[in-house]
């Protein structure tokens, strides 16, 4: 609603990206790195689903999966990369809306959602692995049930199905990707959309009391995460060259969540670096056999529930304040006055 | 004759085997100030639900200038000029007080002319101190207040307004007479209210709810001198 | 007529494994309002502790319904303890953290037995029903459920410690006034809650090719019986078991296993959104 800022945190954000994208293929290599962006775009787009629209969703993984699915089954009937990229943002976008119509018209709360959207992802997990038959195909691709989709053709230049977009050119694609995404949601974010959005999270009753139709609003955000997700989908698909049921499985929706917890819920930037930082550590645990996986992402999780439930990124925000700005940060705080210990008296 | 702005015919509310409101025909005509009262449990909160629209009434019928309303969804209802302040202070405490504000003009007017009105509403209310705070900071007295800002940010022609004065102590009470009355100016006002010092203040008209029913209406003055009214509070605190 | 009585033992067998996968949640999700998310891991550690204890020659029987919901029990408290403990009222947190939890036992058993598939013998043998073979164990499991129910409506009833817990449930304040520690009574009902997870997962291990992931596959049937049976805890256990379990065992008969699962999620998604609160929202409100 203020536009000032604006400008110069668009300036920032293609700095601060650009010398990242510089910098991090002197340290890590390009193909880790590409995934690591991959799941940053997931982590946004359940950063933006929960974090500001306070749409408890334990089944991001089935739009990251739809998405790729998507991808691969269109690539092979079409035998080039743009159209079915589209179709990866647009089916998973499409399947949300008609699933958060359904539930949010149903006015369920946070955990039936929670339990909804899980059993969703349950659902496509299972279905997806008993499709081994060959009965199962869409035109020319068979699903392959566990085994999953290899060999489609992946991402080219639009119009030129011979000439790939592959290794350092995917990477940078990818990462193109992602800050496009992510100026996206922070310029929605600023937008009325945004802060009705966010109003809406803060109070339900309240925005429908101020005349915002709330489960339209909520099937839209529900939507706009799922199509980020998709194009996550997308592009794990293009990464991996083959897509497998494991896309959808509960072990890939918890990691979502616990980026997204661990990074910082309702920030921006929170769950990119969480899904980055953590896929990372994954990435370094997958090289030894002492400690399993499983074990380090859950007691992640359980501390930061029970002792830094806001994440690293306000912790970040804070520390980085007290660096640059020694202004008095009394500007936009109400002095203390005796109201305030009538407030606490409350209390 | 002045325009009916709200009615209900033979509205009902029945929860399992309770029949929380029972036939309620009402009538209220523009820039009137009514006040609803009663007892504990005598359905005035669950009437103003129903005309909220929080509620799907049982049975009967909702007009709003004319409109029939009835068991629209509560943004519907709003979005046709209705403010309505919750029992419980209903405000979004992740937001600061200017957001709050903002985001109730939003949805009648564009970005820039809603600031204009959020800039207005925080002067007129004198909530320009605590401006960019959380209402979750505040004194429950301001809350309240940050409600009817975000009411009164709509320029609503129907306000709806559910146990204002709750919770408020003498100087807020005052301030809120204030804001009724100013309401009141433009648009047809509806309290719903336990406090009878503020009833008093404010009230012109007043009707009793009692097991659900309309009991009596009529001026304050005589409803209070009522028989039957003074019995159902008496026996009520006896 | 052997078919029928075929589908009907299976679909009493369907019935009987939902209701038992489903206890454990029920009391403490049902009454506590905790949202367990390392219930199937629960039921994992059940079964483990079961073949871990037959392998050391404990009689197989002793292991399914003595040892393994006394060890997952005693662990249920230490959980109680250690994590739900701090986010009572929470309720999201606690999904959280107990998800993180079901990471952890699942990342520790992984650890400790291997990623291999392991299993034992069912110990009551089939037999033959005209033309058809049937699993005698499946009887075990209806007993077993049957025997389950009738005890937990007893225990809610008619004894001294079900009213204090249902008490605490509903008035935590009331109860504390009356002299019962409610912190006590919630760690308790935790730990019977455990148990009755780690007996599930006993009882139903020699039919499973028991693996560190299996939780998975209970959780999602084990929440939607609960949720979709309501407030009333015993009977809407039952009805909703009743009703997935028929329609589990329909498809599974007419298509396929997989699609018996499937239609029983979805059966579940058309249902919640039906009766958002449950089955006895609307139907046997007074039972329990």
């Amino acid at each position: 609603m203020r536009d000032a800022g604006w400008g110069r945190e668009l300036t920032g954000t293609l700095v601060v990206a650009a010398c990242a994208v510089g910098v991090l293929p002197m340290l890590v290599s390009t193909y880790t790195l590409t995934v690591l962006i991959i799941y940053g775009m997931l982590g946004l787009s359940l950063g933006l689903v929960w974090g500001f629209g306070g749409i408890l969703c334990f089944g991001q993984a089935a739009f990251f999966g739809l998405g790729a699915y998507t991808y691969a089954i269109a690539a092979i009937n079409f035998g080039e990369s743009t159209v079915p990229m589209l179709l990866a943002v647009a089916v998973p976008a499409g399947f949300a809306a008609v699933l958060g119509a359904m539930l949010f018209y149903g006015r369920l709360t946070d955990v039936y959602l929670g339990v909804i959207t899980l059993v969703v992802t349950l659902i496509l997990h299972r279905f997806m692995n008993a499709t081994a038959g060959s009965e199962y195909v869409i035109g020319n691709a068979r699903l392959g049930g566990f085994n999953g989709i290899p060999g489609f053709q992946t991402l080219n230049v639009p119009g030129d199905p011979s000439a790939y977009v592959w290794g350092e050119s995917f990477y940078y694609f990818s990462a193109v990707c992602l800050l496009l995404a992510y100026l996206l949601v922070s310029a929605v974010l600023r937008s009325s959309f945004g802060r009705i959005a966010v109003g809406i999270r803060e109070n339900e009753t309240r925005a429908a009391l101020m005349g915002y139709d709330v489960p339209a609003r909520k099937t839209v955000m529900f939507a706009a995460g799922a199509a980020i997700a998709g194009l996550a989908g997308a592009l794990f698909a293009n990464w991996a060259e083959i897509v497998t049921p494991r896309l959808f499985s509960l072990s890939q929706s918890a990691d979502i969540i616990i980026w997204c917890i661990v990074g910082g819920l309702g920030t921006r930037i929170g769950p990119v670096l969480g899904a980055a930082g953590l896929s990372y550590l994954k990435f370094l645990l997958g090289q030894q056999d002492l400690l399993h996986n499983s074990v380090v992402s859950g007691a992640i999780l359980v501390l930061f529930v029970l002792f830094l439930p806001g994440g690293i990124a306000p912790v970040l925000a804070n520390a980085w304040r007290l660096v640059t700005r020694r202004r008095p940060r009394s500007r936009y705080r109400r002095p203390r006055g005796p109201r305030s210990s009538l407030a606490s008296g409350d209390a | 004759m002045p325009e009916t702005v709200l009615e209900t015919q033979g509205l009902t509310m029945q929860f399992g085997g309770v029949l929380a409101v029972a036939q309620v025909d009402f009538r209220m005509d523009a820039r009137e100030l009514r006040c609803l009262i009663g007892p504990n449990g005598a359905g005035k909160s669950t009437f103003f639900k129903c005309i909220t629209g929080l509620l799907p009434p049982t049975e009967g019928q909702i007009f709003m200038r004319g409109q029939e309303t009835t068991r629209w969804p509560s943004h519907h209802v709003a979005s046709l000029g209705v403010g309505t302040k919750t029992q419980v202070p209903s405000v979004m405490d992740g937001l600061s007080v200017f957001e709050n504000i903002w985001l109730a003009a939003r949805r009648f007017l564009p970005p820039r002319a809603a600031t204009r009105k959020a800039d207005e509403t925080i002067t007129r209310l004198a909530l320009g101190p605590v401006a960019r705070s959380s209402p979750g900071r505040l004194a429950h007295g301001e809350r309240q207040h940050v409600e009817l800002g975000m009411v009164m940010a709509g320029d609503p022609w129907l306000v709806l307004l559910d146990e204002p004065a709750a919770g408020m102590t003498g100087g807020d009470v005052e301030r809120l007479t204030e804001i009724v009355e100013e309401f009141a100016r433009t648009a047809a006002v509806v309290v719903v209210e336990h406090d009878m010092q503020f009833i008093r203040s404010i009230a012109r008209t007043v009707t009793v709810f009692h097991r659900g029913a309309v009991l009596l209406e009529g001026h304050v003055d005589a409803v209070l001198a009522d028989p039957a009214v003074r019995s159902v509070y008496l026996g009520q605190a006896a | 007529m052997d078919l029928v009585l075929v589908i009907v033992v299976e679909v009493l067998y369907a019935i009987g494994a939902l209701v038992l996968i489903s206890a454990g949640l029920a009391v403490i999700f049902g009454m506590m309002r905790v949202i367990n998310l390392a219930h199937g891991e629960f039921m994992m550690l059940g079964g483990y502790a079961t073949i871990t204890a037959v392998d050391l020659g404990v009689n197989v029987f002793l292991a399914m319904l003595v040892l393994a919901p006394a060890v997952v029990g005693v662990l249920g408290l230490a959980v109680e303890r250690l994590v739900i403990r701090h986010l009572y009222g929470r309720l999201i947190d606690t999904m959280l953290a107990t998800w993180g939890l079901s990471l952890l036992f699942i990342g520790i058993v992984t650890m400790l037995f291997g990623n291999t598939t392991t299993g034992i013998s069912t110990p009551i043998p089939g037999f033959a029903l005209g033309d058809y073979q049937v699993n005698g164990y499946n009887f075990f499991i209806v007993l077993v459920a049957a025997v389950l129910l009738l005890l937990m409506l007893a225990v809610l009833r008619s004894t001294r410690s079900g009213l204090i817990a249902r008490g605490t449930m509903q008035h935590s304040h009331m109860a504390a006034s009356l002299g019962y520690n409610p912190d006590r009574i919630y760690m308790l009902t935790f730990a019977c809650g455990s148990a009755l997870s780690g007996l599930a997962g006993a009882v139903l291990a020699p039919l499973v090719g028991l693996v560190p992931t299996s939780g998975g596959a209970y959780i999602a049937k084990a929440f939607i019986t609960v949720i979709a049976g309501g407030p009333a805890l015993i009977a809407g256990l039952a009805s909703s078991a009743g009703v997935f379990g028929l329609i589990n065992q329909i498809f599974s008969f007419a298509v396929s296993p997989v699609v018996g699962e499937v239609a029983l999620l979805v059966a579940a998604v058309i249902l919640l959104r039906l009766l958002p609160r449950g089955i006895t929202d609307r139907l046997f409100r007074e039972s329990l």
